[in-house]
């Protein structure tokens, strides 16, 4: 039954403002722009098309049309992880919203914001098989924060503004609203008031930490003779860099980020002693491995940075701040000090109460451990002395040096996932947060593109680049029409092994060099022209001597997509690497130095 | 060790399939489950029974606060507490074997709720330890049908759970 705005009595609020009516699509288009959303990524079709008419008829959000329902989720993670802001896509039913499920995995695994609204067939259709359905809420239902199946029109304001509220609180992660179709229906109005509050008795995040417990843990920080700070991605999500910052150099204790950290200190300040974990920095891992006291900030003892964690760092006691007590205790059992809340406020706690304090650091006891790590820096740290000189091949690692060189460290680095991922974490050095954009829990292939898409629109005078290899590229590479049609000008740093080259790496490794499944080169394709059958630029870079002019090229670029195919090494391995089932120091070097 | 865990949450449309897919996606082990609304029609109470030395308790507990639709729960192991478990059970009953079983339920303070000449139908309650031990009593060959309605649980004294 359709009514009109014309024929229904006007309705007042409490305080005597009027109320609008208001379809269900247009409530969703107002409410994003209530959260001050200002684009979308999305992908039309049938069980949306109501909210895509509404999406027309207004001009307060802009709608990229992505090529892939993965990318819409990729691109609005990209825009989500560079901004901090919570992240929106839009996927029809059925195909669309298992579309969606790659890029919600992935943002769910690294506690991104995301709001993902997917519509469904019509309320009395479900559970029928109806044409393009999908039980949406039970597919997404292990990789979401949170998930809404809208019952009432009249509750879409209230769902949206809990969905948002859901995602961008405590530990952020992606929140699904799951729209029948006939809750969109432009016919059917009510009234939209926008709540200005949530309040969820079930749901109450931390907003402190506990007093008692930041004593205790400046007490255990104090008494420290090899302390490290080990600070993850809960730093970068909780805007706590600055923070951190502050503390690490009022204490002078080495600072080591995670994979997802990285940023969270900055990288070229000498108390950064590199990333950790599996293919971390042998100074962080030793240093972690050594330690007396170590300070985890943000991050969640991760089996990629713990090795086996019955062998982690023995000797030390451990401070762990997260905003998530299901992080605490997890893995590693030994945590002297737990400190439930979010980071930010914390540390700058701390700082406070250590301020106050009349007590110091042991000034000659952090002496001796610095000139320890900064023996093993001298002696096998990947950024002292050029341990990857080759003169007949480009070496990926000086890819991503002269990446660094060539932006001077301020570009946004979206990364694949594959041993380009790890060169780009250990050779661009992160003086910012959100700078680095990778799919860190998840390991998704075919992030790199469609997240820096997200990226480019958010900081659109920033240069970014897309780290990825040949194999990670070609799985979200339609997004190279959608870069056509939005103008964003990232440049593509494709290190071309010809190869899945971390598979290959560990075919080498395990299993004799039987390379199964891991090789293709006699069937690339020429990327360069099909950068330029999309409209962009494409250079093929063979020869060492010429990787940073033609770079340079690149960049200068500006308003273009550039394709640069660099032809590396293809037998190149990353190191250090752990060696599995060890503990955290027990790492191969290089292919000539087996252990340590 | 076995953990009763008694747990508030909205009552809201898949809210149960929230807390059970979280027990398979962990590899958590179920023994019972129930749940019910309570007499705030907004809140369901659930009472699940769990088996895991205390770091996997931990996580369990933790686990499932992290719900959103989680209000508040309690490891009723912790304290002193009450449990019980409902079970209705079909045992043969003929000739001699009548008397038998009468007095087996009369020891084990259950009821005859339903009889037939061949049958008799037994309510019981008490702890899970109870139910195990009438089972037995009466013998794998004697019983038809067995149907038990899992644990249900309170804790004693003046604590309660409630939001
Ligand atoms: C979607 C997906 N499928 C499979 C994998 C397993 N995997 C991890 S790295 C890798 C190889 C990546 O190859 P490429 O993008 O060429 O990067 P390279 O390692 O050669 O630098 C594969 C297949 C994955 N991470 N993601
Ligand atoms: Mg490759």
């Amino acid at each position: 039954m359709g009514v009109t705005i014309a024929r229904l009595p006007k309705l007042f609020t409490r305080r005597g403002s009027e109320v609008e009516l208001l379809s269900g699509g247009e409530m969703i288009m107002r409410a994003l722009k209530e959260e001050g959303v200002k684009i979308i990524f999305g992908y039309p079709g049938g069980a949306v098309l109501h909210i895509y008419d509404a999406l027309y008829q207004q001009d307060a959000v802009e709608h990229i049309l992505v090529r892939h329902e993965q990318a819409a989720v990729h691109a609005a993670d990209g825009f989500a992880r560079s901004t901090g802001e919570v992240g929106v896509s839009l996927v029809t039913s059925g195909p669309g919203a298992t579309n969606a499920i790659t890029g919600i995995a992935t943002a769910y695994m690294d506690s991104i914001p995301l709001v993902v609204i997917s519509g469904n067939v019509p309320s009395h259709l479900m559970g029928t098989d109806a044409f393009q359905e999908t039980d949406m809420i039970g597919c997404c239902r292990p990789i979401v924060k949170h998930s809404f199946l809208v019952r009432s029109i009249a509750e879409i304001p209230s769902v949206m503004k809990k969905a948002f509220h859901i995602a961008k609180s405590g530990r952020p992660g992606p929140v699904v609203v799951d729209v029948p179709k006939d809750m969109t229906a432009p016919t059917e109005k009510r009234p939209f008031v926008y709540p200005e509050t949530v309040k969820m008795r079930s749901y109450t995040p931390a907003l402190k930490g506990h007093a008692g417990q930041i004593r205790k843990a400046l007490d255990l920080l104090l008494e420290a003779k090899r302390p490290v700070i080990y600070a993850g991605g809960g730093v970068v999500l909780g805007n706590a860099a600055k923070e951190l910052t502050a503390i690490a150099k009022r204490l002078g204790y080495p600072v080591t980020n995670t994979l997802m950290g990285l940023g969270a200190f900055p990288g070229s300040d000498d108390q950064f002693i590199g990333m950790l974990g599996m293919h971390g920095f042998y100074e962080a891992n030793q240093a972690m491995h050594q330690a007396d006291v170590i300070f985890a900030v943000g991050a969640r003892f991760d089996d990629r940075v713990t090795n086996n964690p019955k062998k982690f760092c023995p000797n030390a006691r451990i401070v762990h701040i997260d905003i998530d007590p299901a992080s605490i205790q997890k893995t590693v059992q030994h945590i002297e000090v737990p400190l439930v809340g979010p980071v930010g406020p914390v540390l700058a706690d701390m700082v406070e109460m250590l301020n106050q304090m009349a007590v110091e650091p042991d000034q000659n006891a952090l002496s001796a451990w610095w000139e320890t790590i900064n023996g093993w820096r001298e002696k096998h740290g990947l950024w002292t002395g050029d341990r990857f000189i080759r003169r007949d091949k480009i070496m990926p690692q000086d890819v991503i040096r002269t990446l660094y060189e060539v932006t001077k460290g301020e570009a946004f680095v979206c990364s694949d996932v594959g041993q380009h991922q790890m060169f780009a974490a250990q050779y661009y050095k992160y003086d910012q947060p959100r700078r680095w954009i990778n799919s860190g829990g998840l390991g998704t292939m075919g992030f790199g593109l469609p997240a820096a898409m997200g990226v480019q629109l958010a900081h659109p005078d920033s240069p970014v680049a897309v780290v990825t290899g040949e194999g990670s590229i070609q799985m979200c590479i339609e997004e190279l029409s959608t870069c056509t049609q939005y103008n964003m000008p990232v440049k593509i740093i494709n290190l071309n092994n010809a190869a899945l080259g971390m598979v290959k790496q560990w075919q080498d490794m395990q299993y004799g060099g039987r390379y199964a499944g891991s090789t293709y080169a006699d069937s690339l394709p020429d990327f360069v022209k099909l950068a330029e059958a999309y409209g962009h630029v494409g250079m093929i870079v063979t020869d060492p001597s010429e990787l940073k002019e033609k770079m340079e090229e690149c960049f200068a670029m500006k308003d273009r997509v550039v394709f640069m195919d660099i032809y590396i090494d293809p037998d190149e391995h990353v190191y250090p690497m752990q060696i599995p089932t060890g503990s955290m120091k027990d790492m191969i070097l290089s292919k000539t130095e087996p252990s340590n | 060790m076995r953990h009763i865990i008694s747990v508030l949450m909205e009552n809201e449309p898949g809210a149960l399939s929230r807390v059970v897919g979280l027990f398979s996606q962990r590899g958590y082990n179920i023994e019972s489950l129930t749940v019910a609304p309570t007499e705030d029609v907004t809140l369901s109470r659930l009472t699940v029974t769990t088996i895991g030395d205390d770091t996997v308790i931990e996580q369990i507990t933790k686990q499932l606060n992290k719900l959103i639709d989680v209000v508040k729960l309690v490891d009723l192991t912790d304290g002193e507490h009450i449990e019980r478990e409902l079970m209705l059970i079909k045992i043969k009953a003929i000739g001699a074997q009548r008397t038998e079983v009468k007095r087996t339920c009369d020891i084990f303070r259950g009821q005859i709720v339903d009889v037939t000449p061949a049958m008799y139908t037994v309510q019981l309650t008490g702890t899970s330890d109870k139910l195990d031990a009438f089972i037995d009593a009466i013998g794998a060959s004697a019983i038809l049908e067995v149907v038990r309605s899992g644990v249900s649980g309170i804790a004693r004294g003046e604590r309660v759970l409630s939001v």
